[in-house]
């Protein structure tokens, strides 16, 4: 006999085509195919509503037990303010939604952009999380766990609307802070976020995320002078929740526009999804070489031990 | 008898015709001033002078959609509503919610299948679209505490008046 034993080989194969299969079994879910929980819930801010009155800021600070601000929230001389490199407010620690001033040429006046996490289909916070602090709820919600965060940022880094806030101003246990959806306090117990309550002019429609996009298209189409035909949300980064219709091109308004449909997890999805198939493949795939180059040689010394053996016998 | 009958019928046709016009104005219905108040809690109800309203606006379609008996003007609702008549809705709060987002009020909307009003606004954000859009086009006041004053409690929620932060004092913050 030459070669692999029949049983080494045997073996060889049901090692390495059990490992195939079942690494390859866990690739069944192509990314940027969730398109959010059925009872997800969502939110349509319509920018043309919003006359920048700041209820919302003042809800969500109450809402969520957070610092008294700076200044009152009816002092409009904030959306003057800028920060690095001349960028404008966004969510912090202490203010998990801010409203900005964009003032776009042939806009005729100003136009309001409200901010806060986007709670996004498949979020890119959650899936940099290397020790799982955030969830997406069935209600829509993506929430954080506070005591499991070990302050990484990596989720700041990930988010494409650098949306989560990090509460510097802690010197022991500095942990991220942003919009839950005001998933403890209302959202679980099926009522609107605080900031869609407080808004006199209606800028914000709660609802199941599914209507809210066919209520985003009705009012496109009734009214298709006043609105930019796009629903932005719908379809960037694998979906957001909180959607926003405009009457001025997205980018002019601080939308970032280039970020495609897929969600940010497949930038890294297909290269991690290999690394159990390696794992569990190149071991059995070398072993198999292994012996195969080292087998002959073994059964060349039964067989000269054999021969010996017979020789010895005659 | 001649001059009696003269009389008689003038009479008759006097009333008719004071009738109609009352009807058509509809002075008897409409008030000069209305206290809008359901929703007061962070700002004080509004002292709504609707005669004066009455008087700007041309008809009452333009604040009343077409539940005031004038046909609606807008091209999306007259598909449906251009033959409607005088309806005995004519406040906004007994169409529009005052809870729109309730769980409950949204199964409700989801689950009549023949609705065709899903996006309607509730109360508070009715009261403000209506009046700020010709408020905006005819130099109206705006601003908010310019038709209804903040109370104490929306003088905390918004951290103002009275309850305004310190100047000087201290705010975390980065750099």
């Amino acid at each position: 006999m030459k070669g692999i034993s029949r049983r080494r080989f045997l073996a060889a194969s049901l090692a390495g085509g059990a490992a195939t299969t079942l690494t390859l079994s866990k690739k069944a879910f192509a990314t940027g195919t969730f398109e959010g929980y059925p009872e997800g819930m969502g939110v349509l801010v319509d920018l043309t509503r919003c006359v920048g009155c700041r209820s919302c800021e003042a809800a969500c600070n109450k809402e969520q037990n957070l610092p008294a601000p700076a200044v009152p929230f009816d002092d409009k001389s904030v959306f003057d303010q800028t920060g690095h490199g001349g960028q404008k407010r966004r969510p912090d620690e202490n203010a998990y939604t801010v409203v900005n001033r964009y003032e776009p040429k042939g806009a005729g006046g100003p136009v309001y952009r409200k901010v806060q996490c986007n709670h996004c289909n498949e979020p890119a916070c959650l899936t940099s999380c290397f020790v799982s602090a955030y969830s997406k709820t069935k209600e829509g919600a993506v929430v954080y766990n506070s005591k499991v965060c070990v302050g990484c940022r990596n989720c700041m880094i990930a988010c494409p609307f650098q949306v989560p806030g990090y509460s510097y101003s802690s010197a022991f246990d500095p942990v991220i802070k942003k919009c839950i959806f005001c998933y403890d306090t209302r959202l679980k117990n099926g009522k609107p976020p605080a900031c869609v309550e407080s808004c006199p002019q209606g800028v914000m429609t709660f609802g199941h995320r599914k209507e809210l996009i066919k209520i985003g298209h009705e009012r496109i189409k009734a009214r298709p002078d006043r609105y930019i035909d796009h629903v932005y949300g719908e379809t960037e980064v694998g979906g957001t929740g909180w959607m926003y219709l405009s009457s001025v091109p997205f980018d002019q308004v601080g939308f970032d526009t280039t970020m495609g449909k897929e969600p940010i997890i497949s930038n890294v999805k297909d290269f991690l999804g290999t690394v159990p198939m390696v794992l569990a493949i190149w071991p059995a795939l070398f072993t198999g070489f292994h012996l195969l180059a080292t087998g002959k040689k073994e059964h060349h010394d039964e067989d000269q031990s054999h021969a010996a053996e017979e020789e010895a016998e005659k | 008898m001649f001059t009696t009958l003269k009389m008689l019928s003038g009479g008759i046709f006097l009333a008719i015709f004071s009738l109609a016009v009352a009807h058509q104005a509809g002075a008897q219905e409409m008030p000069d001033v209305i206290e809008i108040d359901s929703l007061s809690h962070l700002y004080e109800g509004v002292t709504f002078d609707h005669s004066m309203h009455v008087d700007l606006a041309e008809n009452c379609s333009v604040c009343h959609h077409q539940n005031a008996g004038v046909p609606v003007q807008d091209q999306n609702c007259a598909g449906c509503h251009a033959g409607t008549t005088k309806s005995h809705i004519v406040s906004c709060g007994q169409c529009h919610p005052v809870e729109p987002f309730s769980a409950e009020y949204l199964r409700q909307k989801e689950a009549d299948v023949k609705r065709y009003h899903r996006d309607k606004p509730g109360l508070k954000a009715a009261y403000h679209q209506n009046c700020m859009g010709c408020h905006d086009d005819m130099d109206g006041p705006t601003g908010c505490q310019d038709c209804h004053a903040r109370t104490e409690a929306g003088d905390k929620l918004f951290h103002a008046g009275d309850f305004a932060p310190q100047p000087g004092v201290a705010q975390s913050g980065h750099h």
